[in-house]
């Protein structure tokens, strides 16, 4: 079997306001060696759906519905079972490198920490696996001894991924890891993922309200508005033939780069007829 | 009157950063280095560069709020470097600033209305009820109605609140408005309304932007001239046309290159 991940009709519900769905209805499957992006305004619940996977959503939330990792449900585990998945079958990248990396520890502590905590790596073998990882995504291994605020942006986001896959997961989720980035750092960073994806054969979920960066990296898309799905299918069809209204909406809005489009603002029209 | 507004003569500015384990050593870093530009009146020129590059150290140095090296800055003929206080206090009511982040950027403790109008009350424009007056005809402008301004910044979205950033830059009527990233924390579908709300407001005003950006995307929506910096230096300058369609120098290629969504190019034609 090919599929890694399989969401099935998940709900997410304020604790206080059961009525309140945050995301309606979501279901999603992820595959082997496939990047999927997820695509949406702020708010439309794009990030809740990662989250839920891992089981990092707030205490304040609800979730039902099922997740299937591997095969296996995993939508009942308990945090000690979910920490055994974490950082060890699914991997994680955030947005701000800054905030998500500790600055009083070593990167190359940071990197070696789930090598330790999964696979009981130590001592001379530990420190070879950070070398290499650190090899892997573009950084001198001799800089294993600095701390995050002696690297530059792009460097500390090639960290959080060295971390993210120390273990090789199965699946990788990246929460619009190159929106903080300059432009030629990410499109650097684009590359690295995509390359990593291919060479461990990953399942890559990435968030993004980025369309340029959607059909750089993706072969599968998912459009969110307000928590539910309005168009998924494969990055051709839904870039070249958008089939719902805020698709259509979504596109006509994003500037290009030969000015050639004509700008136009967001419309909600179709809400109204839908 | 010359169709120059602003035009800026090598510009330099240094600044010293401490390093070293306990940052006894320090070394100089060159922002600006022999910077000059000049921007036409009713246009908009955008400064493009990456983070370092020097561009916000160059919006900041022409407006004063930080003090150059050396160089010199003519703004609407007159020399503004060598401004006193009090004509400096002046001549700023014709250049005001579009900031990036429209949630840091408005006192949360003063009503929409307040913030619009401190402008003209630092300025002595008209009095209680002509300043209120303006400030609902500025509202409206920017597509935000006279009500708003009983709330408080919180009660608006990231789109709204920087809209009330665009009317509290606009109120004092000013010549020149340096945009700095005004639209890079916000949504897409957001971004949109806002360039084109900046657009409108341009030709309906006659004004100047000095656009600050590190997105190649909306430079092509919205500038005129082109300038782009790397490491505090100009490496070209240019109409949007030429930068984009036959940019010369190799930075200039790498940072066109590296704009996402080469497939989405087919796409939108």
């Amino acid at each position: 079997m090919t599929d890694i991940l399989r969401i099935q009709g998940l709900n997410i519900t304020p604790a206080h306001a059961p009525e309140r769905r945050l995301v309606k209805d979501v279901s999603l499957t992820l595959a082997r060696g496939k990047t999927t992006c997820i695509v949406g305004e702020s708010g439309s619940g794009k990030s809740l759906t990662a989250l839920s996977i891992m089981k990092l959503l707030s205490a304040q939330l609800r979730m039902q519905g099922q997740i299937f990792f591997e095969g296996q449900e995993i939508s009942h585990h308990q945090e000690k079972a979910m920490q055994g998945l974490r950082g060890r079958k699914m991997g994680m990248i955030f947005q701000e490198p800054m905030t998500s990396l500790n600055p009083v520890l070593t990167i190359g502590f940071q990197i070696g920490e789930p090598l330790q905590a999964h696979l009981g790596l130590k001592g001379q073998a530990l420190k070879q696996k950070v070398a290499a990882l650190l090899e892997q995504v573009g950084i001198d291994p001799a800089r294993a001894n600095s701390y995050p605020d002696e690297l530059s942006g792009g460097q500390r986001q090639r960290v959080m991924i060295a971390m993210s896959i120390a273990c090789e997961p199965a699946l990788l989720i990246a929460d619009e890891p190159t929106t903080a980035l300059d432009v030629t750092v990410q499109a650097q960073v684009l590359r690295l993922l995509d390359d990593l994806k291919n060479r461990l054969h990953m399942a890559m979920l990435f968030i993004t309200h980025d369309f340029g960066v959607v059909a750089d990296i993706a072969d599968e898309v998912i459009v969110m508005f307000r928590g539910e799905i309005v168009e998924s299918g494969s990055v051709a069809q839904v870039l070249q033939s958008p089939q719902h209204p805020y698709t259509r909406a979504l596109l006509a809005c994003v500037p290009d780069a030969e000015g050639k489009k004509i700008l136009q603002p967001m419309t909600y029209d179709w809400l109204a007829t839908a | 009157m010359s169709d120059i507004l602003l035009q800026a003569r090598h510009l330099n500015k240094t600044y010293r950063q401490r390093i070293g384990a306990l940052g006894l050593k320090s070394q100089s870093i060159q922002a600006l280095d022999d910077v000059s530009l000049q921007l036409k009146r009713g246009s908009t020129l955008a400064v493009v560069g990456e983070s370092g590059s020097g561009k916000s150290t160059l919006a900041r140095g022409m407006l004063r709020l930080l003090e150059l090296d050396s160089g010199e800055v003519i703004f609407d003929g007159e020399d503004f470097l060598a401004l006193d206080k009090s004509s400096l206090r002046n001549a700023r009511r014709h250049m005001q600033m579009v900031f990036q982040d429209p949630f840091a950027s408005l006192n949360p403790r003063m009503r929409v209305g307040e913030i619009i109008a401190e402008g003209l009350v630092i300025h002595q424009i008209g009095n209680v009820r002509q300043q209120q007056d303006m400030v609902i005809q500025m509202l409206k402008k920017v597509g935000l109605q006279a009500a708003d301004m009983h709330k408080y910044p919180h009660q608006f979205s990231g789109g709204q609140r920087q809209r009330i950033g665009i009317a509290r830059a606009l109120i004092l009527q000013p010549k020149l408005v340096v945009c700095d990233e005004p639209v890079s924390a916000l949504d897409v579908s957001v971004q949109a309304q806002i360039l084109l709300l900046l657009k409108q407001l341009q030709q309906e005003m006659g004004l100047s932007y000095l656009f600050i950006t590190h997105d190649l995307r909306v430079v092509r929506h919205i500038a005129d001239e082109v300038m782009v910096m790397q490491k505090g230096k100009v490496i070209e300058q240019g109409s949007v046309e030429t930068i984009y369609n036959a940019p010369q120098q190799k930075y200039t290629q790498q940072l066109l290159s590296a704009i996402p969504g080469h497939g989405l190019r087919a796409v939108a034609a």
